[in-house]
């Protein structure tokens, strides 16, 4: 299989259009000036001046980094055409009259054929440098080096990771052609890890980011692969008679849960991830899927009709203590835990509409946080702050993420291909 | 009516077991696993027995109740009420059927492919789909069929025969099909 062309998707972004106001204040760790706008985002003013000996072009290492920061909805980016480099004095007072409480410079070299990025956060506020330092990569990770700059500057400002130096996972149509593909996570880099004529749904990541589960029609039924990333080595890990699919990785990467219809309903299981060792979780009368594991591994959540209608329960990886986690509203699907364990996201159904809603599993508050007619698959960033989710309306089908409090969003848009099915990947180091 | 139609089974299958060695057309229109606005090439027909000589019905000497328009075995889709997954009364007698003719036919095989429409989320609807097929399946087995059979698998919402965003679209994707 050949790898496809670099493509691109689409960014548009829609910074500041929450539907709700802000659930989780940012900590202005740094003492910078919060400005408030739009419905509610505290975007922390930031001068990114041009690093210095950063070729124009699609790989420039500023533009990538103002674009990360922008994006998140944390940040409003005070423009800058000076150059601005990690060395030298700081005249605070003029960038302080610019807005900016904070200023990122920063400069390239090359040397052995591999660039050295060194940069620096100062803010302009208190006269202090933040973080001074420095990456020296091979050119084909230029943009991997410009991400985790801006994983710096994020974590320096906020207090939270970065989310920006991570991969997306996602299905792409075009025509009859389905493909699995992979972007950094601002949708740039993509490259095709399965392609096939019959449709790919349910991909996830394994713990570690080397491998993508997935379940796959090619065999004219549901079928779910686990796939190695590097070698695009594949093996099936359920093919058992009747469907195959939902697959959740175990927190360490060692077993997957899946939904299996072998015995009749779709039940949930667990296997190893080469396959062996399957065992059946729980039993019930009803369809029980989309098994998804708290990130201690203690929990499973998943979606069951038992009521009658799909709602979302938990229960140990035995199959114990089985407990309704939704209540509200008659259609309650696809759950998601955010890596830190806080938040449940999943998608409910109200008057005919799928949105993506957000449930703050310590104080039991619901918020609705998308309001598409048609949202499925949330998927949360490693930082826990975004959720990405599919989006359809009027016959497009795109990726969306907002923030977990509703202040900011963004959407990704793929040119001649409908995409869906998107699942953010782990932190990698 | 439903009087006639097992009669029409029953000759269909006394018929059948007198030819059993002619192999059945694959790929009757009314059950062709289409996908989006038939774009999609149609899928090479599943091997099933293992034979090789195939017959076309035009000239086979007796007429194939799987390929007879006018024999319930020709139908092969149960259609499903919204969020519901049991087999409605008006497809009863088409799924005792398909029972029956795999109980008179232990060689035969069939896979019952359940679809449905494209609200809600894929892995919810491909369990909805799979709680048709098994809904089907549970029927035929009741009719007679055997386990080893028959498999209900499903495609969700994934396939869709019908495109379009309107009921009429829903309707015919809320489906099982039984295919040889």
């Amino acid at each position: 299989m050949m790898a496809s062309p670099k493509k691109r998707i689409f960014l548009k972004s829609l910074v500041t259009s929450g539907v709700v106001a802000g659930l989780h204040p940012i900590a202005a760790l740094a003492q910078l000036r919060v400005e408030i706008s739009g419905m509610g985002a505290n975007q922390i003013p930031i001068a990114i001046g041009q690093f210095w000996d950063d070729p124009a072009g699609d790989n420039q290492v500023t533009a990538i980094i103002a674009a990360d920061l922008q994006r998140s909805g944390l940040f409003r980016v005070v423009p800058s055409s000076d150059l601005v480099r990690e060395t030298g004095a700081v005249d605070d007072a003029v960038w302080r009259s610019k807005g900016a409480d904070a200023l990122l410079g920063g400069s390239l070299t090359q040397a052995d054929g591999r660039t050295e990025i060194r940069y620096r956060l100062h803010d302009t506020a208190k006269a202090v440098t933040l973080t001074s330092s420095g990456l020296k990569v091979n050119p084909q990770f230029i943009r991997l080096a410009a991400h985790r700059v801006a994983d710096d500057v994020y974590e320096k400002l906020t207090g939270i990771r970065g989310p920006f130096a991570t991969r997306i996972a996602y299905v792409a149509r075009s025509g009859n052609e389905y493909r699995l593909e992979i972007a950094d996570s601002d949708g740039e880099n993509a490259f095709t890890a399965f392609r096939d004529t019959e449709p790919v749904i349910s991909p996830a990541w394994s713990p570690d980011g080397s491998k993508v589960a997935y379940v796959s029609f090619n065999l004219k039924k549901p079928v779910v692969y686990v796939q190695e990333l590097a070698t695009r080595q594949r093996i099936a890990v359920a093919n058992f008679k009747g469907s195959n699919s939902a697959p959740a990785w175990s927190p360490d990467g060692r077993r997957l849960a899946i939904a299996l219809s072998r015995d009749g309903l779709t039940q949930i299981h667990t296997v190893n991830a080469d396959g062996t060792d399957l065992r059946r979780v729980a039993t019930s009368n009803a369809i029980d899927t989309e098994p998804c594991f708290s990130p201690a591994g203690d929990t499973i959540y998943f979606t069951s009709d038992r009521s009658g209608s799909p709602q979302i329960y938990r229960m140990t990886p035995s199959g114990g203590e089985v407990r309704r986690v939704t209540f509200n509203g008659s259609y309650n699907i696809s759950p998601a835990i955010s890596p830190d364990g806080k938040l449940l996201s999943y998608i409910s159904r109200r008057d005919g509409r799928f949105q993506v809603y957000v449930l703050d599993l310590a104080n039991g508050q619901e918020t609705r946080l998308s309001d598409g007619p048609r949202d499925e698959s949330p998927s949360f960033a490693p930082n826990s702050r975004y959720i990405m989710y599919a989006s359809e309306s009027a016959g497009r089908a795109h990726l969306a993420v907002v923030a977990v409090d509703g202040s900011s969003s963004y959407t990704l848009n793929a040119k001649a291909s409908k995409i869906r099915e998107p699942a953010w990947g782990p932190f990698t180091k | 009516m439903n009087g006639v139609k097992t009669l029409v089974s029953i000759i269909a299958f006394t018929l059948l077991g007198a030819c059993s060695t002619v192999k059945l057309n694959e790929k009757a229109p009314p059950v062709e696993d289409r996908n989006s606005a038939s774009s999609v090439p149609a899928p090479a027909p599943a091997p099933s027995s293992g034979r090789t000589s195939e017959v076309s019905p035009s000239s086979a000497s007796a007429v194939d109740p799987l390929n007879d328009p006018s024999n319930i075995l020709y139908k092969r889709s149960v259609y499903f009420d919204y969020d519901q997954y049991t087999v409605k009364e008006e497809f009863s007698a088409l799924v005792e059927a398909h029972g029956k003719y795999l109980a008179a036919n232990p060689d035969r095989k069939v896979t019952i492919q359940g679809n449905t429409d494209e609200r809600g989320g894929s892995e919810y609807n491909l369990a909805l789909g799979q709680k048709r097929a098994e809904a089907v399946r549970r029927a035929m087995a009741l009719a007679g069929a055997r386990d080893s059979q028959m498999e209900a698998v499903s495609f969700g919402k994934e396939k869709p025969k019908a495109m379009g965003s309107d009921e009429a679209a829903w309707m015919e994707n809320r489906r099982a099909d039984i295919m040889y």
